[in-house]
């Protein structure tokens, strides 16, 4: 029962990295339709950033955040600007393959910057010595990283849905999403709007970066593209677009995967991962919380 | 083109189920829709439509926007399936049919927002509206067999011979994307045509053209109708379209008939002119 | 009418002569010594790509869907035909033979693994069906890096998850898991590959060219007016996404059996997008194109070996600005603009 409980806990802990970075995808994807498959790589560039401000520096981790999160931002508006904006009428297909060089230049760039060798990435959260709590003599141990994990997803969660639902930035955003070509009528901006998308992206997959580097500490220049993936899968899980989506179906995704490699087989929890996700299309074809809609005639 | 001379129709009078013209009476109806209806997530869109068209009839489907007009179409080609009732082509039920299929069992339509294959030639397009009445399979395809030969000659003579309805076939090579508005439309229809169906729906046809085009083209449905000797089942605003070659008319209004009868009937049926109006009278024409 | 007709014709006579003479020079090239062993040794893997970016072409350009798993077909193909060939080295001691065997029972492999994927491919649309082939690209992988068959005189032997084959006398492994096939009999020639290629071509420009073809085109085209002259969704889709699985295998078995090893990872998300590169920058539905840009972009890296650092980041680059100036009416004003003006000053 407690092993169970320990793999539930771990499962919402990874579920929770992925629904951060899934909310990138999902918010790009409600606005600009685009699938940004580069997401996965500012993952890792944000936690270099970090990595390197606190190690090389010495900078409070804290610090070391914010200050990757201003990186990952600015890089995210720079890689809109330059390269997707310039093809917001291009067919989807062109968008895609745009992104995917994007995201081979993130990766290559970093191989070139910091070398393809490892790096281990330090424990941040451990307060009074101890790095997490146990209970029950030891059998159920909570890490302050899966805490802090958690935690970090829900308060994202509640922000986010609070600034896309009360907030007139958030309104616009919605709004755009919805048709932009009404939006703009009403004299919303929609360039920028989506450059505030594509930075809130970003800067979520920066803490992602952090988080998950936190959790599993070797840092390589590919160290994004999994969970790049798997969010990806995450976010059409829960139904591209919708932002209670992206929590459910990242949550969902990392438990099955946990579950998968602590009950079934460590080599095949990707694939029971990715068959699941095939199941749940077949049942419902826009994942679990997105809209049906109806092909107008 | 003269207009074809045609007897002038009696119709079984309203409230009968029917708006046949008195020479398919004794035939049984090629279509026959009893109470069908669809609801979109509560809201009811279509209710207790029920109709009935004869075999060589010209029947038109008229009402104000978004009365659900389309989406009867939409029901007939199961497009949509329908929430209730149901459908008889021929007297068959097309129940569990898919649009395909119904189309097979003998309906074929053109859309309001026209729905060409744009990269594909004039031609081929015609072409894919004969695709089941070419016989040959993916391996004679594959291996140039005489089959294959033989059908696309049979196939190309066939399409030529239906573009010819719209004196078309000098356009058989062009891109159908690239046609002109018009010729789309025109397009369209023989596309329809060279399913072989039993029952044509035309969505609003002549949506887009001058009077002189549209008066050619209602000569040309009726030429249609003469030469395969189908039922036609149309949409459309134009009022002298309708009024001047449909043989029953139905009319729609927030999904419900509220009308039907011969077009004297309908054009002087005061709830169709409330429907299009509004309830204050006021001396107006359609 | 004609007109139109001889253009599709001609511009398919033309690619059967491009690749007809590309393998003349080259083949001529190679054996007179003139061909540098890197680019010798490039040939059948050009060819393989060559073959899986024109299957692939008909997925995304013919029937105009997105595929990001197609590496998962070659994969199952380059892993069928080279257990094949391990298989019937004494039964079929001819290799040519037992190439052309090995391709043809890779093919049907991957046409069995196009049909299980078709299934739930043709319930969705759009970006769903992107990820669909995604997640079956990984899942492919993923079963492969666990699968192990072993052969001994009681014939082939499998086993899953981890290796608990016990092999009678003389037996020996064929696939080892992760460590894919080691030590595989290089069969494939550069002749064998200009064949696979020009079947390949007749193939895709037979069937575009017919009936189930037109078929094909209508459901990318428009889908819901190809079902209402009643075209069979689910029929067609599945011919094109199983025909296209087919060759996408035999392109996997020539290009595993001109290596000596095989590992299952070579058969990744990345090697999917790689061969969705090709079609895209040789053009949709454009067979020429996906052969010269398979052809190019495999060469190039190559080329550029003595970059090696630079070589990705270049690639990405390029990448990148191709598709901006192609698709950007912007950009690409500016660049016709500036070649005519150099046209200009040079008359």
């Amino acid at each position: 029962m407690l092993t169970f409980l320990n793999h539930l806990i771990s499962g919402i802990s990874l579920g929770s990295v992925y629904a951060i970075i899934a909310l990138g995808y999902t918010m790009v994807y409600g606005i600009a339709k685009m699938l940004n498959f580069a997401h996965g790589d500012v993952i890792m560039v944000g936690a270099y950033v970090c990595f390197f401000m606190v190690s090389s520096f010495g900078l409070h981790p804290i610090i070391g955040i914010l200050l990757a999160m201003v990186v990952c931002t600015l890089l995210g508006i720079v890689i809109e600007r330059l390269a997707y904006k310039p093809l917001r009428q291009a067919p989807s297909l062109a968008v895609l393959i745009t992104a995917i060089g994007m995201s081979y230049f993130l990766q290559n760039a970093a191989q070139l910057l910091w070398t393809s060798n490892y790096k281990m990435f330090p424990a941040f959260f451990t307060f009074g010595g101890k790095n997490g709590v146990s209970f029950f003599d030891g059998r159920l141990n909570l890490s302050w990283t899966t805490i802090v994990t958690i935690l970090a997803c829900l308060v994202i969660m509640v922000v986010l849905t609070l600034f896309t639902d009360k907030t007139k930035l958030g309104k616009a955003m919605r709004a755009c999403s919805e048709d932009k070509g009404a939006a703009q009528l009403m004299g919303i901006n929609v360039n920028t709007t989506i450059s505030v998308t594509f930075a809130i992206g970003s800067a979520l997959a920066a803490v992602a970066g952090v988080l998950l580097c936190s959790a599993y500490p070797t840092l390589m220049p590919t160290t994004g593209s999994m969970p790049g993936i798997k969010a990806f899968t995450a976010a059409v899980f829960g139904g591209i677009g919708s932002i209670p989506g992206a929590l459910l179906g990242g949550i969902l995704l990392g438990i099955i995967e946990i579950f998968a490699k602590a009950y079934i087989s460590t080599q095949v929890s990707d694939a029971i991962v990715f068959a699941v996700l095939i199941i749940v299309l077949l049942v419902k074809p826009t994942g679990l919380l997105g809209k049906q809609i109806r092909e107008k005639v | 083109m003269a207009m074809p001379k045609r007897e002038p129709t009696k119709l079984v009078p309203v409230p009968s189920t029917s708006i046949i013209p008195e020479r398919d009476v004794d035939k049984a109806p090629i279509l026959e829709c009893r109470h069908l209806g669809i609801d979109f997530g509560g809201l009811t869109a279509v209710n207790d439509f029920d109709m009935a068209i004869g075999r060589t009839e010209i029947a038109g489907l008229i009402g104000p926007n978004g009365a659900g007009k389309t989406t009867v179409f939409n029901l007939l080609t199961k497009v949509y399936q329908p929430t209730r009732g149901n459908i008889l082509l021929d007297g068959v039920s097309t129940q569990n049919m898919s649009t395909a299929q119904v189309n097979k069992a003998g309906i074929a339509r053109t859309f309001q927002n026209i729905r060409l294959f744009d990269n594909l030639s004039v031609e081929d397009n015609v072409k894919l509206g004969l695709h089941n009445h070419i016989h040959y399979g993916m391996f004679q395809g594959l291996f140039r067999l005489p089959g294959y030969w033989k059908e696309e000659r049979r196939a190309h003579e066939r399409a030529l011979e239906l573009l010819s309805i719209f004196d078309m076939e000098d356009m058989a090579g062009a891109k159908a994307g690239s046609l002109p508005y018009g010729a789309q439309r025109r397009l369209e229809i023989v596309r329809a045509l060279a399913t072989e169906p039993k029952l044509l729906l035309l969505d609003e046809p002549a949506a887009g053209m001058n009077p002189s085009e549209t008066a050619e083209l209602m000569e040309n449905i009726v030429k249609i109708r003469d030469t395969f000797q189908i039922a036609i089942l149309l949409i459309e605003h134009d009022m002298s379209l309708v009024m001047g070659i449909c043989e029953g008319i139905c009319v729609l209004n927030f999904g419900q008939i509220i009308a039907k009868g011969s077009p004297e009937d309908i054009a002087n049926n005061p709830v169709v002119i409330e429907a299009y109006l509004g309830k204050k009278k006021e001396d107006t024409g359609c | 009418m004609k007109l139109k007709l001889s253009k599709t014709t001609r511009i398919n006579f033309l690619t059967y002569a491009v690749v007809i003479v590309a393998f003349v020079v080259f083949q001529s090239l190679s054996s007179a010594g003139a061909l540098s062993s890197t680019l010798k040794g490039q040939l059948v893997p050009i060819c393989a790509y060559v073959v899986m970016a024109l299957s692939l072409n008909l997925t995304v350009g013919v029937l105009g869907e997105l595929s990001l798993g197609h590496a998962g077909f070659v994969s199952v193909g380059a892993f069928a035909g080279a257990v094949a060939s391990a298989a019937l080295t004494t039964v079929i001691p001819i290799p040519a033979l037992r190439l052309a065997v090995s391709m043809v029972i890779g093919a049907i492999f991957a046409a069995i693994a196009g049909v299980l994927i078709g299934i739930p491919v043709l319930r969705l649309r759009g970006d769903y069906l992107a990820i669909v082939t995604l997640a079956f690209g990984e899942i492919i992988k993923s079963l492969i890096t666990n699968f192990y068959i072993g052969i001994d005189g009681e014939g082939l032997h499998f086993s899953f998850l981890s290796n608990k084959l016990s092999l009678g006398e003389g037996g020996r492994m064929i696939l080892n898991g992760p460590m894919g096939i080691p030590g595989i009999t290089r069969i494939s020639t550069f002749a064998a590959g200009f064949i696979l290629t020009m079947i390949a071509l007749i193939v895709i420009f037979n069937l575009v060219n017919s009936r189930s073809g037109r078929a094909i085109m209508a459901l990318r085209d428009n889908r819901i007016a190809a079902e209402s002259v009643g075209i069979n969704v689910t029929k067609y889709k599945m011919m094109a996404f199983v025909t296209s699985a087919a060759l996408a295998g035999a392109a996997g078995c020539l290009f595993s059996l001109g290596q000596n090893t095989i590992l299952p990872s070579k058969f990744d998300f990345n090697t999917s997008i790689l061969i969705l590169v090709f079609v895209v920058l040789g053009g949709q539905g454009r067979m020429l194109g996906s052969i010269i840009a398979a052809a190019a972009l495999t060469i190039l890296p190559e080329v550029l070996r003595e970059f090696a650092d630079y070589r990705m980041l270049v690639y990405a680059i390029v990448l990148i600005l191709v598709m901006l100036i192609t698709n950007n009416p912007t950009i690409s004003g500016f660049f016709a603009r500036l070649f005519r003006r150099q046209k200009g000053d040079e008359t």
